[in-house]
């Protein structure tokens, strides 16, 4: 450990202000402080009434994701080696089947640690890929405004391949998680200041810009076949309904468990619940938020519910728990609502707030033919107006505070 | 050609474009910009307008009654625009088609009355010819700069002709009107960047 900091010690002086190369002191200072506390101290009596700093929280929700990331290997191997099995004979055609086949695990979908490693043989590409060319961005933009390299891109770096299908081209990964960096937040000054989530920014872009590969109506199924695809779970509902939901290949167990086809990280209601519980235990994220997000999809489902025998639009019968497990409503409502810089900040705001998620995801599954999934464009919608509810809140609060002082 | 009226000629390209400076006329650059033929008529069409407009708000600005001189240079600058749909009708058509309202929207481009209110009104007809001719220069560039990016990505040809490999997979969203505004925003950030006077001051 000497040793390392010695070389850091050494380096560090080349980047200070008299070294050689001071513009890359950003670099070092996220090395430094990644290996080693820093040892600058505040010379006036300290004031932080709480050891959370921005690195602590982003830690936690990284540690939050575990569930998730466990998940999102485990099921991308599973649907691949189910796809696999269903097929009859495997043939060895990529570099994966090539590295399994070499550990002796084989493609059976029972056996927990070939799927696991099968699975995480497509997630960890695309999550290097994801960590690499957003990083080099965030570093980039740190270099030329000389501030230090941020902990909030640790998260979205994480977040962005969890909600990509595993068959997604690296290629497009690495374009879409740089429009999410630089558009979705560099512009607007880096971490803290962006309107929008940079991770649903990115995978917005991807959405538009590839609708095959992730437009939400078809399923990717990684695996030896290629193009196997079918109607996912919420188109399977706009065009059948409950009934086909209920008749459908996958029980509602399966979608809680998340044992069903869909984007990596997203499939399982249980992990994302799992991480949820995590941060509401360490308050990292907001209860009012999720809190808001579930009432409001309750109340417009079972409103869409209620007439749902006037309409020929069969999506109206689906219940609640179905819509709370399909799609990315569980991991939206963990993650991505509770981004403490793009969701509302007062806490009367913060219950609107959520509850208007939920209700857009809920019309835009049910009543727009266009997008089967509306958990993204409802939080990117509402990341756009949390601060216009902050603002009215404070407005409000402001004119209640007035009458209150001038009565007495 | 002396130096201000050069000035006047070329300051509209970057130095006071009016689309990336003064955020003008920034409906139609979204709209036709999906294809650079489209983008290149509507360029054309719009310095028609435009130093037609300027000369001829020019010629008589001297016998136009304040009170009406909106109303005046409406007329003008729609009799104009109605040439301009009759002419691209008559032997554009297939364009004209694809244009669709925005041809007849010139009308209402800001960057058409903002010229014959702020300049035309004060100036005599050959500056005011330069004028017109600079600032609808500037709002072409800016159109077929955007164009170039959004054909060529979106749809991978240039001009209608292709030209991406094979290989390229096109881009669905850099044919959807939004994506302009990603790129006239990159293109503000970049020349605020190389001009860095024009960023304002908050």
């Amino acid at each position: 450990m000497k040793l390392l900091r010695n070389m850091l010690d050494r380096v560090g002086d080349m980047c200070s202000e008299k070294g050689k190369f001071p513009w890359l002191y950003p670099l070092y200072e996220a090395t430094d402080s990644f290996f080693y506390t820093s040892d600058s101290v505040t010379t006036t009596g300290p004031q932080a009434r709480d050891a959370l700093d921005l690195k602590r929280m982003m830690s936690v929700v990284v540690f939050a994701l575990g569930p998730c990331i466990l998940m999102a290997m485990y099921n991308s191997g599973y649907q691949a080696n189910l796809a696999m099995s269903k097929e009859g004979a495997v043939v060895i055609e990529t570099w994966r089947h090539a590295i399994v086949q070499a550990l002796g695990l084989g493609f059976d979908p029972n056996n927990l640690l070939a799927c696991l490693i099968h699975g995480a043989l497509y997630f960890i590409p695309v999550l290097i890929v994801s960590y690499a060319v957003g990083g080099l961005w965030e570093v980039l933009f740190a270099t030329v405004r000389k501030h230090e390299v941020n902990e909030g891109f640790f998260v979205t770096g994480m977040l962005f391949p969890l909600i990509l299908p595993p068959t997604i081209p690296l290629w497009q990964v690495a374009i879409g998680i740089s429009f999410g960096v630089v558009i979705g937040k560099e512009i607007f000054g880096g971490t803290g200041m962006n309107i929008l989530n940079p991770a649903l920014t990115a995978r917005a872009f991807l959405f538009f810009a590839y609708p095959a590969e992730i437009s939400g109506d078809l399923v990717w199924v990684a695996g030896g076949v290629d193009g196997l695809s079918g109607a996912t779970m919420l188109s399977q509902a706009f065009v059948g309904g409950k009934a086909a939901l209920l008749a459908g290949d996958y029980s509602w167990m399966q979608s809680f468990l998340g044992t069903i086809p869909g984007s990596m990280g997203e499939t399982s209601a249980l992990a994302c619940l799992l991480g949820g519980v995590i941060l509401l235990v360490t308050r990292v994220g907001s209860w009012r938020t999720m809190a808001g997000t579930v009432a409001g999809t309750i109340v417009l489902t079972l409103l869409l519910n209620s007439v749902a025998d006037k309409v020929t639009n069969p999506m109206f019968e689906v219940p609640f728990w179905w819509h709370m497990t399909m799609g990315g409503w569980a991991f939206g409502l963990v993650f991505m609502t509770t981004d403490p810089v793009t969701a509302a900040f007062t806490n009367t705001g913060k219950y609107i707030y959520g509850f208007l998620i939920g209700a857009l995801v809920i019309l835009i599954r049910v009543v727009n033919p266009a997008f089967p999934e509306g958990m993204m464009l409802a939080i990117l919608l509402m990341n756009v107006f949390a601060a216009t509810i902050d603002h009215f809140v404070v407005q409000q609060n402001i004119k209640r505070r007035w009458a209150r002082n001038a009565a007495a | 050609m002396d130096a201000e009226k050069k000035a006047i000629l070329l300051d509209p390209l970057f130095e006071n474009n009016p689309i990336a400076l003064q955020v003008l006329g920034i409906c139609s650059a979204l709209a036709v910009t999906n294809k650079m033929s489209t983008a290149f008529v509507m360029s054309l069409a719009l310095i028609f307008v435009l130093v037609g407009s300027n000369v001829a708000v020019s010629a008589i600005r001297k016998l136009i009654p304040t009170n009406v001189r909106i109303i005046v240079q409406l007329s003008i600058i729609a009799s104009l625009v109605i040439i301009t749909d009759q002419f691209l009708k008559a032997f554009l058509y297939d364009i004209s088609k694809q244009l669709s309202v925005f041809v007849g929207l010139i009308i209402t481009n800001c960057i058409v009355m903002g010229r014959a209110e702020a300049y035309a009104m004060q100036n005599g007809p050959w500056l005011c010819a330069l004028d017109g001719m600079g600032n609808a220069l500037g709002y072409g560039l800016i159109l077929m700069a955007t164009s170039f990016f959004r054909e060529l990505f979106g749809s991978g040809s240039l001009f209608g002709i292709h030209v991406m490999p094979a290989w390229y997979e096109t881009n669905g969203l850099m044919v959807l009107a939004p994506s302009a505004f990603f790129l006239i925003g990159l293109f503000i950030w970049g020349i605020r960047t190389w001009k860095p006077e024009q960023v304002e001051e908050n």
